[in-house]
């Protein structure tokens, strides 16, 4: 079977460049294990955290850097793209194009975000919050979410706040068994004709307040019952994100490869790739373990894997890996220094990757694979966690490997 | 002022035994820890039901009194016991010869030792090296060190014991020689305040050392630190152990979902106690030595290393350390240094903090002039309590089922039936590895003095399992905020919670277990902003 370009990895990174490089007309296919990131998003995108406007820490960064090699005036553009991108996905997001804004995390901290889904609670650049009473809603029994942390957080910027449990009928059954009361779960009740039911309950509460937060527990598949419960209830309704699985982010994978999918793509969910038939310093094609003897091939190939957590990186004793190809990889070779021993630290292992050169493409003993490119976090060279990049360099990355690719 | 017949410092299983001990005589007892219960070493071993047959043939004393405490275990314990057996395994390149010695060791110990046939020894124990020679099957077994402190703590309790954890005794209280009490430090307030007693018992571990010497008496101790390696899932059901004189990472324990390698063996300084780190070439010598007892273990992951310091005491005439006793140390300081009111328990292990405790009180007892026998070999701990038995707090009957339900029952024992299900609520599973309900928790809040996460995972087994708290600790920190009404000091909690997590972590980092790391990173640091709860060090 052939293709236009192959993605190995169907996360942020891998879906953006399916859907970008589909759009311009190429013929693609998606492989993917199943495991993303997105299924612990916060709601927000982050570009770089390390100041208020992103462009003048990313300017401060290294070389090696996946934003550097992008460069500076052609990661503006591509920046320009985004939220219009994901508007044409049916996600709408709020943020200002050079300045981040302060996000609201479920221990009641705030953090710099770049962009971030509309229904959730946010803090402009100057961190002024613009309520004065809050009521914090849990789903009564969910232990996920701590309306206390939240509580807490915005009593330090001055929010007084209110906590209410809800408890509906409708959410008994998820009692019966011990386990249940998850997030996925009380999405999958928490739509259709029992949002209306929802809203009223929310309704009693929200009378004395500027605004009402909520977990994320609403809109596994779409956004449809997002969008109604906000009309519904009579004070703007905010999400906080919650312990993982995180709901939005299980919405916008699945956004995102419908769409892909309707613009012509193919997407092999639960598969994944065993490994490349290499010739002339080209990957001509690929195999995958659903598929056992069929060759997929294509001109182009991304390897959008992801990180340790993804698989898209493994280690043992001895060292880092890329398990796919064999790729070169950026690490350390003495395991202790891998880490610092204070979690919250820098962790050196966080910046390993695969070894690119400045356009992206993965080398192989030493030399680029002149058609297979990396994008997102199974680069190296930055610290997601530090930074506060890891959306905007899975994003970034292949919106710019697909324009190259488009170039072609 | 109140005053106490006796305070004892140091609450890991010889304080705890000792507390039990002196409750039980009828005796006024105080017990002070400046961490938590199991804090130190008892919280830092196999947790090994030694059958006494490791010593048998180097220390006959040691490995009788072993077998003598290990069977008073089993009947007085029974919720803190898995009565697995072990086998002492020769492998090729061990002395087949040494087999026929360490049998009639453990004969003349009194440990039923008896060679079988390594084909049966595979049948038995299938994850076992197969190109085993030999093999000896002895009544070793797991032992939880956490719920039996817990339950000597509780029954010291229930016998009119008062216990303050997180206070730090900073100083002996003296008239003239004689010792009349203490001065503790609250670690949450930092207020200090006086506590008189007419005897102070010194149970600190190697940490006694230091309260010895507050009390102006000079007890000579070596730390000797043991590294140890906890992997995913149980790899064996028999304690497997290597049938050669002691030597590194020659045991293999179960317990409850995972299995222990252990331990090594080296001096450290007296100033480094409090912040053991595990070494690479540890973690090496664990991994290659475990791997010849069950080679599995290579493919296992591994969820965390850690060590303990055992104290070993010197001969009083011997202060280079080179004479060194495993056994028990019971020291009356008004005959050995002049000090009266003051005694120290030290030495020993963890299979024999009961007779420590019984000397340490019989020691008390005589002091204080009372005739009372001790009776903690015969009377069971609260949870292995003949459920037949009339007594009150056993009479109520299980009427839950269910994971949560039955964990709780393997982990309190008969005293599972005091965890109150109010509704289907209270049954939800906060840690699901390990099967720990809100019911739990809440339990572990209000009767088992857990007062933080690590607190709950010491009662509970919260956060022990697979995912060592992955997504459970922060469940649990919420119903902590809840029940001590303080957000910010949970959170605060969280994160220390979470890095000593990462300290256990990083040293065995490869593999699932760097990616469930960086997976925590993500959700702690990345999603929760956990990082602005650190607290820095002062």
């Amino acid at each position: 079977m052939k293709f236009d370009t192959i993605i190995i990895g169907g996360g942020l990174s891998g879906l953006t460049a399916g859907i970008e490089l589909s759009r311009k007309g190429q013929k693609c296919l998606i492989v993917s294990s199943g495991q993303s990131a997105l299924h612990f998003f916060s709601g927000s995108f982050e570009l770089c955290s390390l100041a208020d406007d992103p462009y003048e820490a990313i300017a401060g960064l290294g070389d090696g850097h996946p934003y550097s090699k992008i460069g500076l005036e052609n990661l503006k553009e591509l920046a320009r793209g985004v939220k219009p991108f994901f508007k044409e996905v049916g996600i709408s997001m709020k943020g200002v194009k050079d300045a981040n804004h302060w996000r609201i995390t479920p221990l009641g901290a705030f953090k710099r975000a770049w962009l971030t889904m509309d229904e959730y609670a946010t803090l402009p650049s100057d961190g002024k919050a613009p309520w004065k009473k809050v009521a914090i809603l849990n789903v009564d029994g969910f232990l996920d979410f701590h309306t206390s942390y939240l509580a807490s957080g915005l009593s330090e910027i001055g929010v007084e706040s209110v906590i209410r449990s809800i408890s509906m009928p409708e959410l008994e059954h998820l009692r019966k068994n011990p386990t249940e009361m998850r997030s996925t779960n009380i999405a999958k009740t928490l739509t259709g004709d029992i949002i209306g039911v929802l809203a009223a309950r929310i309704n009693e509460y929200a009378k004395d307040v500027d605004a009402v937060f909520m977990p994320a527990v609403v809109g596994l598949t779409g956004c449809s019952d997002v969008v109604r419960l906000r009309e519904k209830v009579d004070r703007p309704l905010h999400f906080i994100a919650t312990l993982p699985p995180s709901v939005p982010g299980i919405r916008l994978q699945l956004m995102l490869k419908r769409h892909f999918q309707k613009l012509g793509g193919t997407y092999m969910l639960g598969d994944s790739v065993t490994g490349g038939l290499f010739e002339d310093g080209r990957l001509k094609s690929i195999t995958t373990e659903n598929h056992g003897d069929v060759r997929f091939e294509a001109d182009n190939f991304i390897l959008a894997s992801g990180s340790f957590f993804s698989k898209g990186l493994v280690s043992d004793i001895d060292g880092v890996r890329e398990p796919v190809f064999g790729l070169d990889v950026d690490s350390i070779d003495e395991r202790p220094q891998w880490y610092r021993r204070n979690m919250f630290e820098a962790q050196p292992y966080m910046s390993f990757g695969i070894s690119t050169d400045n356009d992206f493409r993965a080398k192989k003993d030493g030399l680029p694979v002149q058609n297979l490119y990396g994008a997102g976090a199974v680069l190296s060279g930055f610290n997601a966690m530090k930074e506060g990049s890891g959306a905007g360099v899975s994003i970034l990355t292949a919106l710019h490997v697909a324009s190259l690719l488009n170039k072609q | 002022m109140k005053e106490y017949d006796v305070i004892i410092i140091g609450g890991g299983i010889t304080g705890a035994g000792t507390a039990r001990d002196c409750a039980m005589r009828g005796l006024k007892t105080l017990l002070v820890e400046r961490h938590d219960f199991t804090a130190g070493a008892t919280g830092r071993n196999h947790g090994l039901l030694h059958s006494g047959a490791r010593y048998a043939v180097t220390d006959q004393e040691s490995a009788e009194e072993c077998i003598r405490e290990n069977m008073i275990l089993r009947k007085i314990a029974r919720h803190c016991v898995e009565e697995t057996d072990g086998l002492f395994i020769t492998l090729p390149e061990d002395d087949l010869a040494f087999q026929s010695t360490f049998i009639d060791s453990c004969q003349r110990a009194g440990i039923r030792a008896e060679a079988i046939d390594p084909a049966e020894a595979i049948m038995l124990e299938p994850s076992v090296n197969r190109s085993l020679t030999g093999a000896v099957r002895v009544p070793d077994g797991a032992v939880d060190p956490f719920r039996l402190t817990i339950a000597n703590i509780y029954d010291a309790q229930l016998h009119g014991a008062e216990v303050l954890t997180y206070h730090e005794v900073t100083s002996i209280l003296k008239e003239g020689d004689t010792v009349v009490g203490v001065e503790v430090c609250d670690a949450h307030t930092k207020e200090k305040k006086q506590i008189r007693s007419r005897l102070v018992i010194n149970a600190g571990g190697i940490w006694g050392h230091h309260i010895a010497s507050l009390a102006g008496a000079n007890v000579n101790m070596f730390p000797a630190k043991g590294a140890l390696l906890i992997f995913g899932h149980r790899v064996n059901n028999m304690v497997i152990n290597r049938c050669r004189k002691p030597a590194d990472a020659d045991i293999l324990v179960p317990g409850d979902t995972i299995c222990l390698i252990g331990t090594t063996s080296s001096r450290l300084p007296y100033d480094q106690i409090d912040d053991m780190k595990v070494t690479p070439e540890e973690v090496d010598v664990l991994l290659r030595e475990g791997a010849k007892l069950a080679p599995e273990l290579a493919q296992t992951r591994i969820l965390r290393a850690y060590a303990g310091v055992r104290p070993l005491v010197a001969a009083d005439n011997d202060p280079s350390g080179r004479s060194i006793s495993r056994g028990i140390v019971c020291l009356d300081h008004e005959t050995r240094d002049g000090i009266p009111g003051f005694i120290t328990i030290t030495g020993g292990k963890l299979m024999t903090y009961r007779l420590m405790a019984e000397w340490a009180t019989d020691l008390a007892c005589k002091k204080l002039g009372l005739d009372k026998k001790c009776q903690t070999a015969d009377i069971c701990l609260p949870g292995s309590e003949d459920e037949t038995s009339s007594d009150k707090s056993s009479g109520k009957r299980e009427r839950r089922s269910g994971l949560g339900a039955k964990a709780a029952r393997g982990r309190h024992g008969s005293r599972s039936v005091n965890i109150n299900v109010a509704d289907k609520r209270d049954e939800s599973l906060v840690c699901e590895c390990e099967g720990v309900s809100v019911a739990e928790v809440n339990y572990a809040i209000e009767t088992l003095n857990a007062k933080n996460i690590i607190n709950l995972r010491r009662r509970t087994r919260l956060g022990m399992g697979t995912c060592q708290g992955e997504l459970c600790a922060c469940r649990a920190s919420g119903l902590l905020a809840k029940a001590n009404g303080c957000a910010r000091k949970s959170v605060e909690d969280l994160a220390s919670f979470m890095n000593e997590r990462w300290k256990g972590m990083f040293p065995v980092a490869w593999g699932d277990t760097l990616a469930e790391a960086q997976f925590t990173s993500w959700i702690y640091e990345g999603v929760c902003g956990l990082d602005a709860f650190e607290k820095k060090e002062e």
